[in-house]
């Protein structure tokens, strides 16, 4: 954010001069690195969350990593515990309020999530160490990003994907259709509170990068704009993936190159793309419409 | 006591004869040599300590079409759950495919009722049809071409062909008619080919041509790929001509044979109470006049009760 006045980079549009430049920076490494590893794993399990109508939970789940991350800077730890501590334990409040019930309790996640964004707030108000106050965890940084978060992030994601890969197919079948796979035997309930976890501990990473406001950058937009593209699952997962990997790369490298902070370009630059996506689909749906209407109209005439 | 409960009392005194009139000789199932597909003797059922229904006896052999009919709240849903397993019966015997309920629930489809799908769900129906194959299996396939992969291919291929939805199966489901969507799931309950097919309301909230097009497919499933159909339904007159054993269920008592024998006026007026009246029409097809929605008593269950 302050590089721009210290070092004053120029963008050369030579991609690999550029590239050399930035990655000659230890930190600018690391933010690649993680950047790449949070987009994956936010992309997948954002892909589920998409499909299983549960954004109001990944909400409040990154919703608290800001109390968790600023709580954590007040005991005098790593902000990552913080992210990670406050994000699970939201999912499984958020699993344990839901109860037997398919619906979200949204009325008392609203409130209790409205506390602990006031305590967050409180607790970076105390701590005073923060230079630019609570704005780096609220909208993210990719400055400072050291070698040891990178693996545990790594490590996090690794978790995350492997759990996802074994539980993939029955999760999907219970999002879509759960009274019928429960009655195949899939454990509904059991993949929903497996899941939150799982969305807790994306949360927590995704936050690292994005800031815990605009965790959806990564976590939502590019899995919808997949699902605008593609009803096919494997390919809409893979864009997805792809999806919020270019906003994570781009965005950095933009923020590189420019004076404004990292979350508003990986925020915009997945935004233009869903724009995209739903100008594309949109056009080709008329265009087939008229396909479609033209030899019915000229049946009628013969 | 009102006229209306003193119906019903007369109703349930009544209607534990009717079965037994029948339990002597009436086996008529086509291979009555095997084991049945479906035995119910003397079989009843308690939610919350109220008998929904009892006296049921019943035998369904392969490739029959039954229809399990009543009034709401009756508890006819609460039968496809003893069927499943899910609920244990209070009294007499249920032997399902041979074995207790629930021990051959890999050998039945279970159509539960109506789900529809959001309208903004991109997923498609062919991949909504191959969960009910493989999607219970923990971990991902391998994103290369093999037999088994393949054959899988062919099996939703196939059973899409059967139900008559291929022109929209590519199609987002969310997409699809009412009609279209349930003809996509009686694929998906169909693929592991089951020898019993369970389905509950399947031809609610779908509009009349629809009703009666999917009451003929799935018809069509029973008598010709030979899977024994129970289907709930609280309209009758859709699916009649198509039927091969009905299943009344009342207040207490049941009455279950071929369509001839339980759905005349008597035995109908008995089981609801109130008058009803079954129709010849000049095509010789039963059709079913006054049949009760949801009598007085009953008005404090709606679908939120055992329906």
């Amino acid at each position: 954010m302050m590089l721009a006045e210290s070092g004053a980079p120029a963008w050369s549009w030579n991609l690999l001069t550029d590239f050399q430049e930035m990655w000659s920076y230890p930190f600018m490494v690391n933010a690649f690195r993680a950047g790449a590893i949070v987009a994956v794993v936010a992309a997948v399990v954002g892909w589920f969350v998409v499909l299983r109508r549960q954004t109001f939970a990944a909400h409040t789940v990154s919703a608290v990593a800001f109390p968790g991350a600023a709580g954590a800077l007040l005991l005098g730890v790593s902000a990552v515990y913080g992210y990670f501590t406050l994000c699970v334990a939201a999912a499984l409040v958020i699993a344990a309020l839901r109860g037997g019930g398919d619906h979200e309790e949204s009325a008392l996640t609203g409130t209790v999530q409205a506390f602990l964004l006031a305590s967050g707030f409180l607790f970076t108000a105390l701590y005073r160490g923060l230079l630019e106050g609570p704005q780096t965890i609220l909208f993210g940084t990719f400055l400072g990003i050291t070698s040891s978060q990178v693996t545990v992030l790594t490590v996090v994601g690794a978790v995350v994907l492997a759990a996802l890969a074994l539980l993939g197919r029955p999760l999907l079948f219970a999002s879509v259709d759960p009274k019928v796979a429960a009655g195949r035997g899939v454990p509904v309930r059991a993949l929903s509170v497996v899941f939150l976890v799982l969305l807790g501990a994306a949360t927590a990473e995704t936050s690292q990068i994005t800031g815990t406001l605009l965790v959806f950058a990564l976590m939502v937009i590019p899995a919808a704009t997949a699902q605008v593209l593609t009803p096919r699952p494997a390919l809409s997962l893979a864009l997805a993936v792809l999806l919020a990997f270019a906003a994570t790369w781009l965005g950095l490298t933009a923020a590189y190159y420019s004076p404004y902070p990292l979350g508003f370009f990986v925020t915009t630059i997945a935004f233009a793309g869903y724009l995209l996506a739903l100008g594309w689909r949109s056009l080709r749906e008329v265009l087939s419409r008229r396909a479609v209407a033209t030899p019915a109209a000229r049946e009628v005439t013969a | 006591m009102n006229p209306i409960a003193k119906a019903r009392e007369a109703v349930t005194h009544s209607a534990h004869t009717v079965p037994n009139r029948r339990a002597g000789g009436h086996d008529t199932a086509p291979n009555s040599g095997r084991d049945p597909v479906l035995a119910l003797r003397g079989a009843a059922v308690r939610v919350g300590g109220r008998t929904l229904w009892s006296g049921v006896d019943l035998r369904i052999g392969s490739g029959e079409f039954t229809a399990v009919l009543g009034p709401n709240g009756v508890g006819k849903s609460t039968m496809i759950k003893v069927l499943l397993g899910a609920l244990p019966a209070a009294a007499g015997e249920v032997r399902v495919l041979g074995t207790r309920p629930g021990q051959a629930n890999d050998r039945i489809g279970y159509l539960p009722q109506r789900r529809s799908f959001d309208a903004s769900l991109r997923i498609r129906g062919v991949d909504v049809v191959r969960m009910g194959l493989d999607g219970d299996r923990w971990g991902v396939p391998l994103p290369f071409p093999s037999a088994r992969r393949q054959a899988a291919r062919a099996r939703v291929d196939e059973v899409i062909e059967l139900v008559g939805a291929s022109a929209y199966a590519h199609r987002p489901i969310g997409q699809c008619s009412g009609g279209e969507q349930q003809r996509l799931l009686i694929a998906q309950a169909l693929i592991r080919r089951p020898e019993l097919l369970l389905l509950d309301e399947p031809l609610d909230s779908l509009d009349l041509p629809n009703q009666s097009a999917v009451a003929a497919l799935i018809g069509r499933i029973s008598h010709q790929e030979g899977v024994s159909v129970v289907m709930v339904a609280h309209d009758v007159n859709p699916i009649l001509h198509h039927l091969d054993r009905v299943v009344y269920l009342a207040e207490g008592g049941a009455a279950a044979g071929t369509p001839e024998e339980v759905i005349t006026s008597g035995t109908l007026t008995r089981l609801y109470g109130t008058p009803v009246e079954v129709l010849r029409t000049s095509d010789g097809r039963l059709v079913v006049v006054g049949q009760p929605e949801a009598p007085a008593v009953h008005t404090d269950r709606h679908s939120g009760g055992p329906s």
